[in-house]
């Protein structure tokens, strides 16, 4: 029983955290194979190999794979998947674009976003933004999946896999990459930090979203926000914690005027300690919070960052 | 240009879901059931093409159970041309999953023949994200999924999508799969006299055996379990209690 795990690997980068957490997953189903591809991917391969429990590393470099483009690194997989059982990925945004495509060229069902192995063919995932937790048991020959990340612990380092160079599949050519809008900070990755704090529509503007941030600085930690402040504009697309956006499941979760619609609560109502701030005392993030203070966040948020 | 596009009738975003007393699954009975949300995204995007002269019809395609109908006719109502149903079960709690709904799309295409297929990126009951890109798998198509923005020219379309880093912008040779995220577009509501319209419009009504495809899961469910309660939390009367009760729990 072998499985192929698709690493994630960003600007010839290993996503070390991400990848480290699907290989926990994966070690359960059998001798793990990663697949490192991209434009270049040797270093990213290199990091993988150093990670306890990788038996082996392949490692694809070519222009076709670069920006981690559907169609190239499918056939990429594809190609591989007859020596393999399993075919796994942490639940990326790349990798739920890519794995999908290689289940259908397989002909076999995804499952995604599974939050725990029960089996070698049966899985649990959250379905209705997390409001169920179905068990799937797969008849297909070969199981494709995506690994929710924040429900497993990242494999520890220490392993020394070999790594083997391959060549890419034929790119299809149907797609071209154009640019990347790739906003950099120097705080912790929202998916693997200890403590986030996020904001909401009660934040009210961009301007005041610093609150937030200044908040975050002061804890060393990673900003989130809830759709609501994303749709209007006060955080950036890739801050949404949610059913649709990031899962979290921090030590420390903050959350700052955000009324807690169930969408909201399926990305981090797994985080360990979840505060509440919020001037409406009937919102329903305070269900889910160990500790809600109702307040008005432009005299709360400040104090806070000062006593801290 | 053709577009169809692919809607799912699925639970009302805003009805609090119940797990069935049996664990087989939600219960669906009696509850308020809509249009997927991605995929009203989807149907506005191709109006809004329409409107600009891109497409010239819009085909709405709905798999699952009859009553599906009525969320075709929604999309009908907002501004799709014509309909088709294809009944796929009878069984209101049968999920059709993506790779059957995907085989199905895949001859409707094929008689179909449209330039563009959005779709919304995932459907919000089963949260599975995958019948787009199944779909563009099986068609040998290009895809591009979590569209914030979509920019049809010609033989080409360039569509900025929403990914973990931020924002990717890639250029897709048509026809194409392109899969919808939240902030393409804000979808319109229909207005009464085109509700009243969309009465009149075409729907054809197909089975999936038409297709010849065979719609059985490949996933079988065990179980379906509520998720695990957290234990209800306390009220804090100020900031400086706030810092206290972190402290004590070793968060701060």
């Amino acid at each position: 029983m072998a499985v192929l795990l698709l690493a994630e690997v960003t600007g010839g980068e290993l996503a070390m955290d991400a990848t480290a957490k699907a290989v926990t997953a994966a070690q359960a189903l059998g001798d793990v194979t990663v697949l490192a591809a991209g434009a270049s991917a040797a270093a990213a391969g290199d990091a993988a190999a150093k990670i306890a429990g990788v038996s082996k590393v392949l490692v694809a470099e070519d222009a076709s794979l670069g920006h981690r483009l559907a169609e190239p690194t499918a056939a990429l997989i594809a190609s591989l998947a007859g020596d393999y059982e399993h075919i796994v990925a942490p639940a990326t945004t790349d990798a739920k674009n890519i794995l999908p495509r290689v289940a259908a060229l397989l002909d076999v069902m995804i499952i995604s976003d599974a939050t725990a192995v029960v089996d070698g063919a049966t899985f649990e995932r959250p379905i209705y933004a997390g409001n169920a937790i179905q068990t799937m048991k797969s008849s297909d020959a070969k199981k494709v999946i995506t690994f929710r990340t924040a429900n497993f612990d990242a494999a520890g380092e220490g392993g020394s896999a070999s790594v083997e160079t391959i060549s890419a599949a034929d790119n299809p050519g149907l797609s071209e990459w154009v640019e990347n809008k790739v906003a950099k900070s120097d705080r912790p990755e929202l998916t693997s930090a200890g403590i986030v704090v996020s904001g909401g529509r009660g934040v009210g503007s961009e301007e005041d979203f610093a609150l937030i941030e200044t908040l975050a600085d002061k804890l060393g930690a990673a900003v989130g926000a809830s759709r609501a402040a994303v749709d209007s504009g006060y955080a950036a697309n890739d801050l949404q914690v949610g059913q649709t956006g990031k899962v979290v499941a921090p030590e420390l979760y903050v959350a700052v005027g955000i009324s807690g619609a169930i969408q909201h609560l399926a990305g981090m109502k797994d985080s360990k300690v979840i505060v509440a701030i919020n001037k409406d005392e009937e919102a329903p993030i305070f269900q889910v919070a160990d500790f809600g203070l109702v307040a008005d966040l432009f005299d709360a948020v400040p104090e806070l960052t000062q006593k801290l | 240009m053709k577009a169809l596009v692919p809607v799912k009738r699925v639970i009302d975003y805003n009805v609090k879901v119940r797990v069935k007393a049996d664990g087989s699954g939600v219960d669906l009975a009696n509850v308020k059931m809509s249009m997927n949300p991605f995929d009203e995204i989807a149907v506005e995007e191709a109006i809004r093409l329409k409107e600009a002269g891109k497409v010239d019809e819009i085909v709405a395609v709905s798999i699952g159970v009859k009553q599906a109908q009525e969320t075709l006719r929604t999309a009908l109502a907002m501004g799709a041309d014509r309909a088709i149903l294809v009944v796929a079960t009878d069984d209101v709690h049968a999920d059709i999953e993506p790779l059957a709904v995907a085989k199905i799309l895949k001859a409707i295409v094929d008689e179909e023949q449209p330039g563009l297929v959005l779709c919304g990126k995932q459907a919000i009951d089963n949260d599975m994200n995958a019948t787009g890109q199944m779909l563009s798998a099986l068609l040998g198509w290009s895809q591009a999924t979590f569209a914030s923005e979509v920019d049809v020219e010609g033989n080409s379309a360039k569509i900025t999508r929403e990914v973990d880093g931020g924002l990717q912008t890639i250029s897709v040779k048509m026809p194409a799969i392109v899969t919808v995220d939240l902030r393409l577009n804000e979808p319109r509501y229909a207005s009464l006299p085109n509700i009243m319209k969309a009465k009149k419009k075409p729907l054809d009504e197909k089975s999936a055996a038409d297709y010849g495809v065979d719609v059985s899961p490949r996933l079988e469910v065990v179980k379906t379990e509520e998720p695990a309660q957290r234990a209800a939390g306390i009220t804090v009367g100020s900031v400086d209690e706030l810092i206290e009760k972190l402290k004590e729990a070793g968060a701060v």
